[in-house]
């Protein structure tokens, strides 16, 4: 864990003790039996606004306590070992792309209303079913925009869409002009096609050539965090299992085999961590961000990947049951995996930042 | 805002920094710019040139070779703050710390902390200055991980021990001038039978024999005592003290071998760098084999993320005021990552990063097959990677010993 402030301590210790005591993997499951498509309870995310974590990056004069990434990095990493569904981590990515790119007006129209939980939003790129933002074919003429965007997350429910156009990022809100199609991945939760045909469409026009990457870089970078606890989880609860089931006589845990092997995870999972704080507090630092995040993502996806896998096999038959929750771990993973880039693309672009 | 404080801390450390660069300047031969510590652990003691004589013996007056050390034993009596810039100071002229060896990284540390007076003022004073070379007598035989099963007897003889017993892989034995021994004083006990001894390597009845490794080199040997007489005071600690003593020892080698900032600057080039010099890249400067490509990022991801968690282990450290749980998995991350790198790095090279002597190599290419095979050892000594498991395993993880 990095070395944290004050703030960020106490921040971090109330998002533990929610997620603890007002979402266990239970309120997951309840969500999930509901059968909704939106798949998070929106009672709980106005809590999450309540309590300030709607606004940890929105800067001040727009409602928020502009506390920065590592901050926000904190809450998500919580909300991960929970699995608890939310479109916080979706809201705060296309926020971070309004703060980057949106006008005087866009901010003061969109980031209020985001703090205050009554906004959703979010982030539509991809075009097909693997991450890759240099195939776009979304464009928008005379201010209307039209395309499909593919598995966008926490879809439905949202209020606002940012979305890549041949020409750059577009906020688009929803309404006329905007179809979902409910798109029902292994995780459960929120996903959707996006249909925009002549969808009203307002430019970010602020933002540079490369706002789409480093928006896509704040992505990778918080949705490294929610892998990051789910990882931590995993590990916890594979690692107090060890120790309570007995075979041969024995608990577990004393079998050298498995010892090690825990010891290669714990080893992993400190990697893990390293490469993605560093990824928030580029993002802080505003230097090399590009590299770190990638990076971050990059390692995210390594790791959870296989301490995952390594999650249930060490549980044994028990880890095969839907009764246990290990395996909403692996299946969450997997999205997450894929989101905003597979591994190969990660190692790919990592290669391309450094010149090889 | 600057405080008065801040104002004249600042000046202390500027006043420290302008008397380190008097001292490089007046001190430091030009010709020396850019070489290393002729006295590191695995080399061996090469001929001394009088430019390098003049600048250990300039550094070793100082106590700046081993800046932390407290004065009255010969150190340099610096602050964590000051060493940092003595640090920086050498760096940005190009020279080296000549003070080196195990003395410096292990046994020094430990004989401050567990030796008598007499002893400090004895053998600190000298590894300070780099005149004393010490070797680690700790393996035997059948002593490797299980190490408290060593068998070298010193046996009382009222005024002095009397060892008999063999040593084994004493890295520098056949240079070292004094040996840190653990022995068993007591056969009736396997960990409070031991006792941590100091043993002159000239002393009669001590025989060395340098075993050749698979790089080629002989850098460490088998040694033999025969009735070797010590006298008592070269006992560190009380006897039985030895299991605890050589264990601390031993943290101090695990830390000083997973440094994640001195391995990078051992690794030289980037792996990247190496692959453009030696395979083909396409127009747009990318290695055009996409296999290794992907095998150079990713192990450069993973190898930046051990230099964040070195980094991390350190700051962790500093805030808790102790050893960060993190830092039990440096040794065996940054050395598996060496490994991997060297690795990779001759199958960049292909046939031209074999060589084994001869023409049609560098220097480079040479002792880089060197330090590949050499690199093998890495997860063997300091606690093998396995062993490193175990501890984790049990201290850090808690899980249990098999019943
Ligand atoms: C280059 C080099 C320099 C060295 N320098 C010195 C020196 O200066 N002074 C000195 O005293 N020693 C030195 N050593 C010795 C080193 O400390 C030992 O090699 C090390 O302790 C391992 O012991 P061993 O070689 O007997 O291997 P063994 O202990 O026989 O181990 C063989 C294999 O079994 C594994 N293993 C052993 N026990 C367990 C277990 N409980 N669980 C799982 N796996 C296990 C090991 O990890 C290893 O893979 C050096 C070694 C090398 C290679």
């Amino acid at each position: 864990m990095a070395v944290l402030n004050d703030e960020q301590e106490m921040l971090r210790d109330m998002a533990r003790e929610w997620t603890t005591n007002e979402s266990p993997v239970t309120e997951w499951r309840k969500v999930r039996a509901a059968g909704d498509p939106q798949a998070w309870d929106s009672s709980v995310y106005a809590t999450m606004a309540e309590m300030g974590w709607t606004g940890v990056i929105i800067p001040e004069e727009h409602g928020g306590s502009d506390f920065g990434w590592l901050s926000a990095g904190l809450v998500v990493e919580q909300l991960g070992k929970t699995l608890t569904a939310s479109p916080l981590v979706a809201t705060t990515i296309a926020a971070s792309a309004i703060i980057l790119g949106g006008s005087d007006e866009q901010k003061a129209e969109w980031l209020p209303r985001i703090t205050s939980g009554e906004v959703v939003a979010t982030l539509a790129v991809d075009e097909s079913a693997r991450h890759d933002p240099s195939k776009i074919e979304a464009a928008v003429s005379d201010g209307k925009l039209s395309g499909t965007k593919k598995f966008v997350h926490e879809a439905h429910g949202a209020g606002l869409f940012v979305v890549a156009a041949t020409d750059g990022l577009y906020l688009v809100p929803a309404g006329d002009g905007v179809t979902l199609h409910n798109r029902s991945l292994a995780d459960q939760r929120n996903h959707a096609d996006v249909e925009f045909s002549g969808a009203a469409a307002h430019k970010l026009a602020s933002g540079g050539d490369d706002l789409l990457e480093q928006v896509l870089d704040r992505a990778r970078v918080l949705t490294a965090c929610e892998m990051l606890g789910m990882a931590q989880q995993v590990f916890d609860t594979t690692l107090d299992y060890l120790k309570q089931r007995v075979q041969f006589n024995q608990v577990l845990a004393t079998f050298q085999a498995l010892q090690h092997r825990m010891a290669d995870l714990f080893a992993d999972l400190a990697l893990m961590r390293s490469a993605v704080e560093g990824g928030l507090q580029a993002l802080d630092a505003g230097f090399r961000t590009s590299q770190a995040a990638t990076m971050a993502k990059a390692e995210a996806n390594r790791v959870l990947h296989l301490v995952s896998k390594e999650g249930i096999q060490l549980h044994g038959g028990i880890g095969m049951t839907d009764e246990y929750d290990v395996g909403f771990y692996l299946k969450r993973a997997r999205v997450l995996e894929a989101s905003f880039g597979s591994t190969s693309y990660l190692k790919d672009r990592y290669a391309s930042l450094s010149g090889y | 805002m600057a405080t008065q404080l801040d104002v004249e801390q600042k000046s202390d450390t500027e006043a420290f920094r302008d008397e380190v660069r008097q001292f490089i300047g007046e001190n430091f031969p030009e010709e020396l710019k850019g070489q290393g510590n002729a006295m590191s652990a695995v080399e061996g003691p090469g001929d001394e040139t009088p430019a390098q004589k003049k600048w250990r013996e300039a550094v070793g007056a100082r106590g700046w070779g081993t800046p932390t050390w407290p004065s009255e034993y010969g150190g340099g009596g610096l602050t964590r703050k000051q060493a940092a810039i003595l640090n920086e100071e050498f760096a940005r002229a190009g020279a080296y710390n000549p003070i080196g060896g195990m003395g410096v990284m292990m046994f020094g540390p430990t004989l401050l902390e567990f030796g008598s007076e007499e002893q400090k003022k004895e053998h600190i004073p000298p590894i300070c200055r780099g005149e004393v070379r010490w070797c680690q007598g700790y393996s035997e035989p059948n002593a490797g991980s299980d190490l408290a099963n060593l068998q070298t007897m010193a046996e009382d003889k009222c005024d002095h021990y009397v060892v008999n017993g063999q040593k084994t892989w004493t890295s520098g034995g056949q240079w070292a001038d004094k040996c840190f021994c653990l022995v068993r004083t007591d056969r009736s006990d396997k960990h409070k039978g031991i006792s941590f001894l100091l043993i002159d390597m000239d002393a009669p009845g001590v025989e060395v024999r340098p075993i050749q490794m698979i790089s080629g080199l002989s850098m460490f040997c088998e040694t033999f005592f025969d009735d070797v007489k010590v006298p008592k005071e070269n006992l560190v600690g009380e006897e039985g003290q030895g299991w605890t003593i050589g264990k601390r020892l031993l943290q101090h080698e695990r830390t000083n071998l997973s440094g994640g900032g001195s391995m990078a600057r051992l690794m030289g080039a980037s792996l990247s760098d190496i692959a453009k010099k030696y395979v083909e890249t396409d127009d747009n400067g990318r290695i055009a084999d996409a296999v290794l490509r992907d095998k150079i990022a990713d192990f450069e991801i993973r190898w930046n993320a051990f230099l964040l968690t070195a980094r991390r282990a350190a700051e962790e450290s500093k805030a808790e005021g102790g050893v960060s749980e993190i830092s039990s998995v440096l040794k065996k991350v940054g050395t598996k990552l060496g490994q991997e790198r060297a690795e990779l790095a001759i199958e960049i090279m292909g046939m031209q990063g074999l060589g084994w002597e001869g023409e049609g190599f560098t220097e480079a290419e040479l002792s880089g097959v060197r330090a590949w095979l050499f690199g093998k050892a890495t997860t063997i000594y300091g606690g093998s990677t396995e062993i490193q498991n175990n501890i984790i395993a049990k201290r850090v993880l808690g899980m249990l010993d098999h019943q």
